[in-house]
């Protein structure tokens, strides 16, 4: 009776983990690609299809190399390149796409010691690094349903007065995703849909997404004082996206509810300020990562204080 | 004013939500056939271990004293049995820890013990003598001398006493049976409390799973009778003693302070029954109900088992295993601990037994901290252990200062969250030692510094 298991309590747990936590975010992701197909095409599966493998490829390839367990069965890689083709428009050339895939998942992630232990999201930075590498690919959208890649403006340019002439889609055609953008962020639908599938299955609060979608939305509206104008702003570029997939990202994000607060509130004031004053016309990835780097000072400052605890 | 006046501004605090399993609730207690020798060792509280008065070959009977307490935070043993001392040597506990302990070999006739007869209780002095002569500790699981914790200094410092009758751990139905079956009993140690120690507010907390219990004691309850019964939320870890006290009188035990501190001592349901039997009958502490259960056990029940009683007898008395058991433990699956072997005997503290099968002995194995705030969420004392752990590994005892892992209570609840199954708790622990190490250090430190800053000053006179 000597091989009876000693272990320190708790002897039980509930059935979470960090796969079904994974699973569940790309769940939540399925709507999303949906639309870009229906928007965009076939091309939007295989980029995203790329961005995925060169993903978990990337990441067995470099535990191989620095001799750690394998973690690709938890996910994230997946997540990662999911998220990133999503933020690529759909004409990006492949090899661009598996390089910042690459990116992500060694530079960011990796090299800083795998899931957890990163400070800016992967796929955001992997992003802002191709926009700054490629800034000419990055930057030609399509018009959605034209048989040829046509480069058209996005919302945000035309809202930005960036491209002369351009007019805006309607409200519907924004809520459904068929205007110029990044394969996975044009329909707000569908990314309302996963966001509350993960709001239902509590992988994320409510505090980020509603505070960085409520900030940009008070804030233009401060500066027109227009509604139609503030509902555009809301409904463009990565901003739904990023709220409920990108700042929700645990090991980048406060993990206090104040915190997520003061983040969403961050992101949304940065997001505005480059969207308004800024020579790119979206600010929603660049909001995100300075918004991580701030993420440890947020996450101490708002530690909630231990129950009668005495100051030391 | 109002002690440890501390503002709260939530009503409850975090917690997780355990499955009950409560399968036994509805069995009364069987009593188990005598075991043909007993195993009682001395430590089965906090505090001093007891002496032995007894010597190998000596006759015992049920109820006789075999061990006097061995100070003032200690507790008087006795026997459950009669017959003779076989053996009187070191046992190695469950915790690692070598404590004498003494064996006897039953003769089966259970002979009651002449001197057993109710105290004599008519003055406070008296009842607390009485409570130290019972043998009764915290039979929640504490183990803490009973005697030593309704000692107070200033009567009218209690505000209120607490029966913690919450019950909050899965599988354990003995404090419900407790309730049910000796409702007498517990009745009659609220009258002692109420009497004695002037009580006049007493509230019994039960959580909500057990609508029995809660109506059985609001049948009892008079008005102006001083006893309320508090349904609380089945919400894990609802007995632990400060969450307790939060969620009934609305204080928080601040750090290093006692429950007395705000007003409040909290007393388990079954523990006071102990009490009262004692008083009422002079029958000390020499058995326990325990609930025998989990996915190993054939037939799960609740069994009466005199202390000391190897636990493999009593799985035995239950049927056996129907599976080989991976995992035995002493207490429920959220703090109870795993023993190695089955020769562990019962303790004055033990409320339950448990062995599981090999697919429930195993937790699956751990995997990178992913950050996601889980284990801060949940914590009922608002602790951050992913931090905690960071602290632990970066070997930062000041961190962990700032963290106050010292207050952590093991409940659990954050390593039961975890998606990536970290051994918070046993960090935990081990952060909390590794604290306790550097404050002892630094004591140390700013005592030697007076010391020469004295020495000086002595040079220059
Ligand atoms: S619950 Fe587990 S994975 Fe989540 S933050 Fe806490 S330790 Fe990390
Ligand atoms: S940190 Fe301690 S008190 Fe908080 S949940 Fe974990 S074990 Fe319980």
């Amino acid at each position: 009776m000597s091989n009876m298991t000693v272990s320190i309590s708790p002897h039980i747990k509930d059935n979470t983990s960090t796969t079904k936590i994974m699973r569940d975010v790309l769940i939540a992701l399925v709507p999303a690609l949906i639309a870009s197909f229906l928007v965009f095409g076939a091309r939007a599966l295989l980029i995203t299809a790329v961005c995925v493998a060169f993903a978990v490829a990337g990441e067995w390839g470099f535990e191989k190399i620095v001799k750690k367990p394998s973690t690709i069965g938890d996910l994230s890689a997946v997540v990662t390149g999911v998220l990133l083709a999503y933020n690529l428009p759909v004409g990006i050339p492949l090899w661009q796409a598996a390089f910042g895939s690459l990116v992500a998942i060694v530079v960011v992630k990796g090299l800083f010691g795998g899931l957890g232990q990163n400070f800016a999201n992967p796929a955001i930075t992997a992003r802002i690094i191709l926009l700054i590498a490629f800034s000419s690919t990055m930057t030609t959208w399509v018009i959605p349903g034209a048989t040829d890649a046509v480069s058209s403006a996005t919302p945000l340019a035309i809202l930005k007065g960036m491209e002369g002439g351009g007019t805006l889609p309607t409200i519907t055609n924004m809520l459904l995703g068929v205007r110029g953008g990044c394969l996975g962020e044009t329909s707000a639908i569908a990314l309302l849909l996963g966001g509350a599938y993960l709001l239902i299955r509590r992988v994320i609060s409510w505090h980020t997404p509603v505070a960085f979608i409520g900030t940009v939305f008070l804030f233009t509206f401060l500066l027109k004082g227009d509604v139609n104008y503030s509902v555009y702003e809301m409904l463009s570029g990565g901003l739904i996206i990023g709220a409920f997939f990108m700042a929700t990202d645990y090991s980048t994000t406060p993990s206090t509810d104040w915190g997520r607060v003061i983040f969403g509130l961050g992101c949304g004031l940065i997001t505005v300020l480059i969207r308004v004053w800024g020579n790119y016309p979206e600010g929603v990835s660049f909001s995100i990562l300075l918004m991580n780097i701030l993420t440890p000072y947020i996450s101490k400052a708002t530690r909630k204080k231990p129950l009668g605890g005495v100051k030391i | 004013m109002k002690l440890g006046g501390e503002t709260v501004y939530r009503k409850t605090l975090h917690g997780v939500r355990v499955p009950h399993r409560k399968n036994t609730a509805g069995d009364k207690p069987e009593k188990m056939p005598i075991p043909a020798f007993v195993t009682i060792p001395m430590s089965m509280h906090i505090g001093a271990a007891a002496k032995p008065i007894v010597n190998v070959g000596d006759e015992v009977k049920v109820g006789q004293l075999i061990a006097e307490a061995g100070g003032f935070v200690s507790s008087p043993v006795y026997s459950g049995v009669s017959g003779k001392v076989k053996k009187l040597d070191d046992m190695l506990m469950s915790g690692g820890q070598f404590v004498p302990a003494i064996t006897i070999e039953t003769d089966g006739l259970q002979t009651m013990s002449e001197s057993i007869e109710p105290p004599k209780v008519e003055s406070l002095q008296e009842f607390l003598d009485a409570v130290r002569a019972s043998g009764v500790v915290g039979l929640g699981g504490a183990g803490f001398p009973t005697a030593v914790k309704l000692t107070v200094k200033d009567l009218s410092a209690i505000e209120a006493v607490i029966i913690n009758g919450a019950e909050c751990e899965p599988y354990i139905t003995s404090d419900t049976r407790t309730m049910l079956d000796d409702k007498q009993l517990v009745w009659e140690g609220i009258e002692l409390l109420k009497k004695y120690m002037q009580v006049k507010r007493i509230i019994i907390g039960i959580e909500d799973n057990k609508p029995e219990c809660i109506s059985t004691y609001k049948k009892l309850c008079v008005s102006g009778g001083g006893v309320e019964v508090k349904a609380l939320p089945a919400m894990y870890p609802q007995g632990g003693e400060k969450v307790l006290i939060f969620h009934t009188i609305g204080r928080i035990v601040p750090e290093g302070k006692l429950p007395l501190d705000v007003g409040a001592i909290v007393i388990n349901c079954t523990t006071l029954a102990a009490v009262a039997k004692y008083i009422k009958t002079g029958i000390p502490l020499v058995e326990k109900c325990i609930t025998v259960d989990g996915s190993a056990v054939k037939n799960p029940k609740n069994v009466i088992a005199p202390i000391g009683t190897p636990i493999k007898d009593v799985f035995d008395f239950c049927g056996g295993f129907k599976s080989e058991p991976k995992k035995v433990l002493y207490g429920g699956p959220m703090m109870g601990l795993a023993v190695p072997n089955l020769d562990a005997p019962i303790l004055k503290n033990t409320n339950a037994i448990l062995a599981f099968n090999e697919k429930d002995a195993v937790i699956p194995a751990e995997t990178a901290c992913i950050k996601c705030g889980r284990c801060v969420s949940h914590c009922p004392l608002n602790l951050a252990p992913t931090d905690i752990e960071t602290a632990f590994k970066l070997k930062k005892p000041e961190d962990l200062d700032v963290l106050k892992v010292n207050l952590c209570m093991e409940c659990g609840c954050c390593a039961y969250v975890c998606p990536a199954n970290r051994p918070l708790v046993q960090i935990n622990k081990l952060a909390k030692a590794m604290l306790r190490d550097y404050q002892n250090a630094q004591k140390a430190a700013t005592e030697m510094l007076k010391k020469k800053e004295e020495a000086k000053k002595e040079e220059k006179k």
